[in-house]
């Protein structure tokens, strides 16, 4: 029920960004989704792509701050109200949601969060069945 | 009994303070003779109305005046020699980045002098016949780098001149050929241990290093003994400049507590920056050097701008040579920062405490609208992917800083190896203040 998902450390500076993507792109690494919010000194550059550890192995020998790290990602219909209703039952367990992005993949919507408490988060999603993915299903959903 | 074999020179290094004391007057008074050849110190002399006739004690020494860099830049590049130029074998700039370069000549004998103190603080650690010395130093002008070369030869040890950069080379020099020694920056013996994890290489396990020397950049015990975990090594500290050869000044013994400074080489005085009166036996203050062992170029009280003290007490390894402290900043390192005098040294004492961060920062001085700002970069070490983590970890070396300095830094954290390196020593401290007319 966990996706990786590579974090990477960049300075707020114009074209920090642009030389992770393109580190990236001579690998040939390809991005599914991706996501930073706007912060003063730095942000984290999350992204969900195919290969991660090779990914990281590409950005660290560059010398880039990053990481690869285990992310919940749920599979919700595309129909309006989806999110809210899973979002609810994390809610309801007294679970926190840390950070949360979503994106469209094969006509399924992603959720991919991370919570406060990850052992609760996994019996939720079990208990309710809720429908998940593995990175395995990644490259299948592509 | 002393067991001799813990000294190479066990003669001049076991000597009592009396024996020192002899030896070094005996030597001050061949120097200043020999000083009265360069009119540089005639000059001074007269001026002063002093001969060297008249320092018949180590307390008259007090009455010369101070040599600074400044007269060194005056008199270069031969304006000191004392030698006729045909008895210089040697000649070491400075980069001269601050200013006109300085130059020190080196006759053979100074040389081999020089090449005796390093191997003595080589042997004092523990390197002997044997081991396998690898040099991360730049050679060149840069005396790290022949100073070491040298004095591990004369040793008699086999010596790798690596030279600086190129890591993944250096860490294939280690491995290859069973290097039991490395000399390097502390800030680079960090740099090492990055790249032998992402190649996959345990010091421990993978390499004979078991001795790092470690200098020519200030740093603190917490650092040392970071090092020291890293690498599986033990660390010791070495006082040089180029002024006074290089390398080989001054030394930690195993007991790695205070630095040995070889008295029959030099003469140690710790004066007041400000007064430039002697402190009292025990307090920081510059460390002023006369060297009495030198013949193409001897210095007379030659202000290092070098923050110390003498450690007092007696140090268990039998040698009665002054320890020097480790250094606290140099006196022209030191900030004022709405009126309070604040060294580096104290920052990096703070971000040592912290797993998370590196080893290498960068304070930034400011002043918006006449308001001195600090701000001080540090490069994190391991990356969190969590945004709360590191806003606390933000909030906690700022408020640890603060009960340090006096005053509230802003502090940034950046990716490992994005803040700028010269000559592979990190650049500490950037001013950017505008003088205010």
């Amino acid at each position: 029920m966990t996706i990786h998902q590579l974090s990477v450390f960049v300075e707020n500076k114009s074209g920090t960004l642009l030389q992770v993507l393109n580190l990236l792109k001579e690998a040939n690494i390809q991005l599914i989704a991706s996501t930073i919010s706007d912060t003063v000194e730095y942000g984290i550059y999350r992204i969900i792509c195919s290969e991660p550890q090779r990914a990281l192995d590409t950005l660290k020998e560059a010398g880039i701050s990053a990481s690869v790290s285990d992310v919940f990602a749920i599979t919700l219909d595309n129909t309006p109200g989806r999110a809210a209703d899973a979002i609810q039952q994390f809610s309801a367990a007294g679970i926190g949601i840390s950070y949360l992005y979503s994106f469209l993949l094969g006509g399924k919507g992603i959720l991919v969060f991370r919570t406060d408490n990850a052992d609760k988060t996994r019996e939720v999603i079990l208990e309710k069945r809720l429908s998940y993915i593995e990175e395995k299903d990644l490259s299948q959903l592509q | 009994m002393k067991n001799n074999s813990m000294y190479l020179h066990p003669e001049l290094e076991t000597m009592t303070r009396p024996e020192i004391e002899k030896l070094q007057m005996e030597r001050l008074k061949t120097t200043l003779q020999r000083c009265m050849n360069a009119p540089f110190y005639k000059k001074r002399f007269e001026e002063h109305g002093l001969k060297p006739e008249d320092i018949r004690s180590l307390e008259d020494l007090r009455k010369i005046p101070f040599t600074t860099k400044q007269d060194l830049r005056d008199n270069y590049p031969f304006g000191m020699s004392v030698v006729p130029l045909e008895q210089v074998v040697r000649l070491h700039s400075s980069s001269g980045t601050t200013g006109t370069p300085t130059v020190i000549l080196h006759t053979q004998k100074d040389l081999d002098e020089w090449a005796n103190a390093v191997a003595r603080c080589l042997y004092m650690v523990g390197l002997r016949p044997g081991d396998i010395f690898q040099n991360s130093s730049g050679y060149g002008m840069f005396t790290g780098g022949l100073g070491f070369q040298y004095g591990a030869e004369r040793l008699g040890m086999l010596t790798v001149p690596a030279a600086a950069g190129n890591t993944k080379r250096q860490i294939k020099f280690i491995t290859d050929f069973g290097t039991t020694a490395l000399h390097a920056i502390p800030s680079y013996a960090g740099r090492l241990y990055e790249v032998m994890e992402e190649m996959g290489i345990d010091p421990r396990r993978d390499t004979k290093l078991r001795t790092l020397i470690i200098g020519a950049e200030p740093h603190s015990d917490q650092q040392r003994r970071r090092i020291e975990d890293m690498l599986g090594v033990k660390a010791y500290n070495s006082f040089g400049m180029s002024e006074m050869c290089g390398p080989g000044v001054a030394f930690e013994c195993p007991e790695q507590n205070g630095m040995h400074i070889w008295e029959d080489y030099y003469i140690v005085e710790i004066v007041d920056p400000e007064t430039l009166e002697p402190v009292p036996e025990g307090e920081v203050g510059e460390l002023i050097l006369t060297t009495i062992n030198r013949e193409a170029m001897p210095l007379l009280r030659y202000r290092t701008r070098d923050l110390t003290r003498i450690l007092p007490g007696e140090c268990p390894c039998g040698r009665h040579h002054k320890r020097l402290d480790r250094m606290k900043g140099r006196s022209d390192d030191m900030m004022i920062l709405k009126g309070v005098n604040i060294f580096p040294i104290q920052i990096e004492n703070i971000l040592m405490q912290f797993k998370e961060l590196g080893s290498d920062y960068l304070i930034t001085l400011t002043n918006l609208e006449a308001n001195d700002e600090m701000t001080v970069e540090v490069e994190l070490n391991e990356f969190i992917d969590d945004y709360g983590f590191m806003q606390r970890l933000t909030k906690e070396i700022t408020r640890q800083l603060k009960d340090e300095i006096l005053i509230t830094p802003t502090v940034k954290l950046v990716p490992k190896g994005s803040l700028p390196k010269q000559e592979g020593k990190a650049v500490r401290v950037k001013d950017l203040r505008k003088t205010l007319i």
